[in-house]
């Protein structure tokens, strides 16, 4: 599904990941942890073409076509979606618009406002939100719970290929990290060749969806691929006492 | 007939034309008078206007106002059919069109008849209700106030006439639809609206033109007079060729208790030079001007609002929207002027400007005056580019470039569209949608060279 062959991305100030590498499966989930500021939310959002970062060397491809060159939409559109760790807010674009346009990219014809209305009502009351959101300007006075409610509101109404979830669990309250799990389950039930990378620093989500492997960022590489245990042992030692070494001879 | 360029001779064949009472022609010569002693504006874009190669008048065959579209010439009529006109009239409490110098269409609903409510063109009010035209007509705006008010007092032709008698409430719009489809042509229509006390109207102004390459003016002078405890809304989005000067003066005199709301939306003409005023003058009255201008590439836009406070605990809000793009000019020119015995009045005044490239250009142009120590003047402005965040977010959905863009550029202006009747703001969806995609004609253009 996707594979990153010792990918080296910088900003203008530094270099964020160097020779960085992964190869995600049809249907496997894969966790990514480590600590504040070593690039994971850089690797999500290099994977889908931000301008924010420059890509010095490296290749990023899915089902065998190269991404490198492509526009964002372009990714998106191939099925890669992005949980953002901090979903931002829109003023004036309704949720209806922002939907109705993005889902209208993937098709030959419009959707129909009653097709639509009835899928969006279907997914809301799935989520347990709150009905109303198709008028509000996208995150408009959202919580940060809320706005990644409607994260995953959106993956459901998009059906992607390969899913990223960067902190999902920030920001979420134990049941309704629960509800939001359980939707991607669900998901993944129905679509069994979905592909998942989750971001996290805490196991817990690991719980509700089990990866297949954890893997250890830090300077820019993954240090270290384990399974879920992996998890937890982090969660009771941190990342000072991982033994980097064996990561490293399984990457070489 | 048809005048081209303008003396005296020429107002006054106008006048003959039209079969004016005296007090018309004599109104129309000192206009003249006025028209060539006042200098250009001294502010804002620079124009550069003929006024030798200018069609001042033009009339049309039948000299006759239509109430069926069927008694109208059928090439013309196909032309409004096209435009949605036709169409939109089962929406509206009354609609009014003016094509060229005259007004060939006015129709409105029985109900408004037998309210007395009147709406007709300047012309026919000034013939049937001369009393009522001569308490109201250039008593708001004078022929002395700028080159173009005084011009459009000596040749305006059409524009509408409006008498809302007290406690009179509007269920619908009455609307009005002016275009302009000769070359060199100007329009000088004149607009009268009388809301009488207690009562309410939503007035909604369309226009277009046909584009050349000739310049071609657009200078009218719209008169809006609110009484106690009245309310009136005018809203409009002009939508003229690209080689128009539109300079227009609109004022409003607002009594007590009365609110006046003006609705503007700028997107067409070559320059635009419009700020839609309110003078408060009865105690609680109330202004609010919500608009917006987007200048695309060679376009000045020069918009804004005024607000003179005169009565006490006066409320005036201004909400100015722009977008440049292209190199386009979009800037904002107001006046906030609180009055040293408007005791206790509030004004608030928000600018927001988007720039989406690097060669395009905004300015502000605030004047802002409180006389008294008992008022509250806020002004607020911000300037801003596309978010480079909010794009990325939306594209990471599946949506291009250019549709982020649109849907980014559409939110901004939210706060106007809300306020523009459904089907219109369907219209201005529209219209930016279709600016957008000129952008890249041009682009094309420049690559072929
Ligand atoms: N657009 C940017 N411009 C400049 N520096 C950036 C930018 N984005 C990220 N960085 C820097 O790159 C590093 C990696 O940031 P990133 O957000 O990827 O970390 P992270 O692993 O997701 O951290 P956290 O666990 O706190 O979310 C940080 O030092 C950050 O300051
Ligand atoms: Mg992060």
């Amino acid at each position: 599904m996707l594979s990153i062959k010792n990918l080296s991305v910088a900003t203008k100030e530094k270099e964020i990941l160097k020779n960085f590498s992964i190869d995600i499966n049809d249907g496997e989930i894969h966790a990514v942890m480590g600590p504040n500021g070593t690039g994971k939310s850089t690797l999500s959002k290099v994977i889908l073409g931000s301008n924010d970062y420059i890509v010095t060397s490296g290749d990023i491809t899915f089902n065998n076509e190269r991404l490198n060159d492509l526009t964002t939409d372009e990714r998106a559109k191939r099925g890669i979606f992005l949980s953002f760790q901090e979903p931002i807010s829109i003023e004036g674009v309704t949720n209806s618009e922002f939907l109705r346009t993005a889902i209208n990219e993937r098709r030959d014809t419009p959707i129909g406002l009653y097709e639509f209305i009835k899928e969006l009502d279907s997914a809301t009351s799935e989520l347990e939100m709150p009905d109303g959101l198709l008028h509000r300007a996208i995150n408009k006075g959202a919580s940060g719970g809320e706005r990644k409610k409607n994260e995953i509101l959106q993956m459901k109404l998009l059906k992607p290929k390969f899913i990223i979830l960067d902190e999902l669990d920030s920001g979420l309250d134990i049941d309704s990290l629960k509800i939001v799990c359980e939707n991607i389950n669900k998901y993944l039930q129905e679509n069994p060749k979905t592909s998942v990378l989750i971001i996290t620093h805490y196991p817990r989500i690991l719980e509700y969806i089990k990866p297949k492997y954890v893997h250890i960022l830090l300077n820019g590489q993954i240090v270290k691929t384990g399974g879920y245990e992996l998890a937890t042992e982090i969660e009771k030692n941190g990342y000072s006492k991982i033994n980097t070494m064996d990561g490293k001879l399984e990457n070489e | 007939m048809e005048i081209l360029g303008i003396d005296e001779e020429k107002v006054k064949a106008i006048s003959n034309y039209k079969e004016e009472d005296d007090w018309v022609l004599k109104y129309r010569i000192d206009s003249y008078k006025k028209f060539c002693n006042i200098m250009m504006p001294s502010f804002g874009p620079y124009i550069d206007i003929d006024f030798d190669k200018i069609i001042y008048y033009k009339s049309n065959d039948y000299n006759k106002i239509e109430n069926n579209w069927d008694n109208i010439d059928n090439n013309i009529a196909c032309e409004f059919r096209n435009l949605g006109v036709v169409n939109s009239e089962k929406n509206l409490d009354g609609l009014g069109v003016q094509y060229e110098s005259e007004v060939i269409y006015h129709n409105m609903i029985k109900e408004l008849e037998e309210k007395k409510v009147i709406f007709t063109s300047i012309e026919d009010a000034m013939k049937k209700y001369p009393q009522l035209v001569k308490k109201y007509f250039a008593t708001i705006v004078s022929n002395e106030e700028n080159k173009f008010s005084a011009l459009n007092g000596a040749v305006f032709s059409g524009g509408s006439f409006i008498y809302i008698p007290p406690n009179t409430k509007l269920d619908r719009p009455l609307h009005s639809y002016f275009r302009i489809n000769s070359k060199s042509m100007g329009q000088f229509e004149r607009t009268l609206i009388i809301v009488d006390d207690n009562s309410e109207l939503h007035y909604v102004e369309g226009c277009t033109a046909t584009n050349y390459s000739d310049s071609s003016l657009h200078a009218a002078v719209v008169e809006i007079y609110v009484g106690k405890n009245s309310k009136c809304r005018y809203s409009t989005v002009q939508n003229w060729a690209h080689n128009v000067y539109n300079l227009v003066t609109k004022r409003a005199l607002v009594e007590e208790n009365g609110i006046m709301e003006w609705i503007d939306g700028n997107i067409g003409s070559k320059v635009t030079m419009k700020y839609p005023s309110c003078i408060l003058k009865g105690d609680n009255a109330q202004g609010t001007c919500i608009t917006i201008s987007v200048a695309n590439n060679l376009q000045q836009q020069d918009t804004g609002a005024r607000m003179i406070h005169l009565g006490k605990n006066t409320k005036s809000n201004i909400i100015s929207k722009s977008i440049a793009k292209n190199g386009g000019n979009a800037s904002y020119r107001g006046k906030v002027d609180i009055k040293d015995k408007a005791l206790n009045s509030e004004a608030i005044v928000k600018c927001d400007t988007l720039i989406l490239d690097e060669l395009s250009k905004s300015d502000t142009y605030p004047t802002n005056i409180c006389s008294n120590n008992t008022s509250n003047l806020e002004h607020e402005a911000t300037v801003s580019k596309i978010s480079p965040d909010k794009l990325f977010y939306l594209m990471s959905r599946g949506i291009t470039k250019e549709k982020a863009t649109e849907l980014i550029v559409l939110g901004f202006i939210e706060k106007f569209r809300e306020e523009l009747p459904l089907e219109y703001a369907v219209e201005l969806n529209q219209l930016l949608k279709n600016n957008i995609k000129i952008k890249k004609v041009i682009k094309l253009k420049i690559v072929i060279k």
